[in-house]
């Protein structure tokens, strides 16, 4: 039997920063995943991969790793669609620290998080009336487009801007700031505008698109930085930022 | 400084839009009309209007070179932030120079 | 950082992707462009005879591919500029890679246009 047609040649990155990547040969079934694949291998060859994943059903974003060059949902990636002449390439996310093998260091992802002010900060208490949001208000539509995002770094990763410069907050990051800003009860947003002015902030995004071409959820980071960059360049005209 | 520089780029950018129309208009009608220089710097030698036209031209084309320039240093060259930063401007200052050297030569009678 | 893959990274096989890459190289070759084309015209302050002498030697073919390559860079970098200030300031559309191509096609179509007249 040829050895595309019943065999995978998986090469699946091990070590750290420094590594190499090492070849398994995978039994192809139908309707295989790349996390399958991974599981296998670690199942039936080599105890020793480290790997991520949950939810294994497309929810939860962990799985996310390198195939053949772009970042993947790994569970959600059928091999069949990834496949070049039976070979698959396997390794952590870009743009991160690699911890072991296929599992990549997501505390940078996280610390960015909160330096871009992606936490709601509330405005009223308990004691206060509920605050009505219409839900074809401008403002909650454009956070609704944004909201979803599950923080699996697959944009993060994707990014060339994050990849070029250290100091860019990442586009996860400022679409989660964006659906704050646009978010009626949030109380900080001078602050968040503030931050998302700052070095590494929404202008040094260039509009590469990487983002929103692999969003699993389809959510757009580039229209969200754009709208980042409209308000605080508002909010820069009118002095309620500084430069 | 970052929103400053964006509104900055974006500006001299708006602002050339229509310069450069009018710099490829001229292009083509020179070469078109197969201009010698002679033929170019009568037309061009105590113009107030050239003058003003390409001294803006050249001062807005100088910063928003620099802006773009500081922007590539600070992502492919090794250089820190702030050395980057002062070699764009750096290259600014230079081509604002050289520009309004050249616009002076073109339109002085 | 580079990447751990010795593949071509697969988010840069994309167009829009190239349209940026292409954005950023145009600019910088006009940057590198702009001192010489301004030192070529303060030829002129020594008067006409040594600009006239510096336009004959732009007659050379070569130089004019030259010149067509930097009206090529010119209106792609234009085009490209204006791209992105539709992506910045109007709603999201989603014909983002026709425009990408259009303003491609269009430079292409002006140079020819120059490089006709000149040759």
């Amino acid at each position: 039997m040829s050895n595309t047609e019943s065999e995978l040649t998986v090469s699946l990155w091990r070590g750290a920063e420094r590594g190499r990547y090492e070849t398994y040969k995978v039994p192809m079934r139908e309707n295989q995943t790349v996390l399958d694949v991974v599981t296998w291998v670690q199942r039936n060859l080599d105890p020793t991969l480290s790997y991520r994943f949950a939810c294994r059903v497309g929810m939860c974003g962990s799985c996310a790793m390198t195939v053949n060059g772009g970042p993947r949902w790994t569970c959600r990636t059928i091999v069949a669609k990834v496949v070049k002449g039976g070979r698959l390439e396997i390794g952590p996310l870009e743009n991160l620290p690699v911890i072991k093998d296929l599992a990549a260091d997501m505390r940078v992802f996280f610390e960015k998080w909160q330096q871009a002010k992606g936490v709601f900060s509330p405005s009223k208490t308990r004691h206060d009336a509920i605050e009505r949001i219409k839900s074809d208000s401008e403002a909650r539509i454009a956070a609704d487009l944004a909201i979803e995002c599950i923080n699996c770094a697959i944009c993060y990763a994707a990014c060339d801007s994050v990849r070029w410069n250290p100091d860019y907050l990442g586009p996860a990051q400022l679409n989660r700031a964006w659906t704050l800003v646009n978010d009626v009860r949030d109380g900080k947003n001078r602050e968040r505008l503030q931050a998302v002015a700052a070095k590494g902030g929404c202008h040094s995004c260039h509009s590469l698109q990487s983002c929103q071409e692999y969003c699993p959820m389809s959510l757009n980071p580039t229209a969200a930085i754009a709208g980042l960059k409209r308000r605080t360049m508002r909010a820069f005209i009118k002095g309620e930022i500084k430069a | 400084m970052n929103v400053r520089l964006f509104l900055w780029q974006r500006l001299t950018a708006a602002v050339m839009v229509p310069m450069i129309m009018l710099h490829l208009a001229v292009i083509f009608y020179a070469t078109r009309h197969g201009l010698t220089a002679a033929d170019i710097l009568s037309r061009t030698r105590g113009s107030v209007a050239w003058a003003l036209f390409y001294g803006i031209f050249v001062l807005a084309a100088s910063s928003h070179a620099s802006i773009g320039i500081r922007n590539i240093l600070t992502e492919w060259s090794p250089l820190e932030d702030r050395a980057a930063g002062v070699s764009a401007i750096g290259f600014g200052l230079l081509l604002g120079a050289l520009g309004l050297g050249a616009v002076a030569a073109v339109v002085s009678p | 950082m580079s990447a751990r893959t010795a593949r071509t990274l697969d988010h840069r096989r994309n167009l829009l992707w190239l349209a940026a890459l292409v954005h950023r190289l145009s600019g910088l070759g006009l940057a590198i462009f702009l001192p010489v084309h301004f030192l070529a015209l303060g030829l002129a302050i020594n008067g006409a005879a040594r600009l006239e002498g510096f336009l004959r030697w732009t007659d050379r073919p070569m130089v004019k591919l030259a010149e067509g390559a930097l009206v090529f860079l010119l209106a792609v970098h234009l085009l490209g500029g204006l791209r992105l200030l539709v992506i910045e300031n109007l709603p999201w559309a989603g014909w983002q890679k026709q425009l990408a191509a259009l303003a491609v096609g269009i430079s292409v179509i002006v140079t020819s246009i120059f490089l006709v007249r000149v040759f």
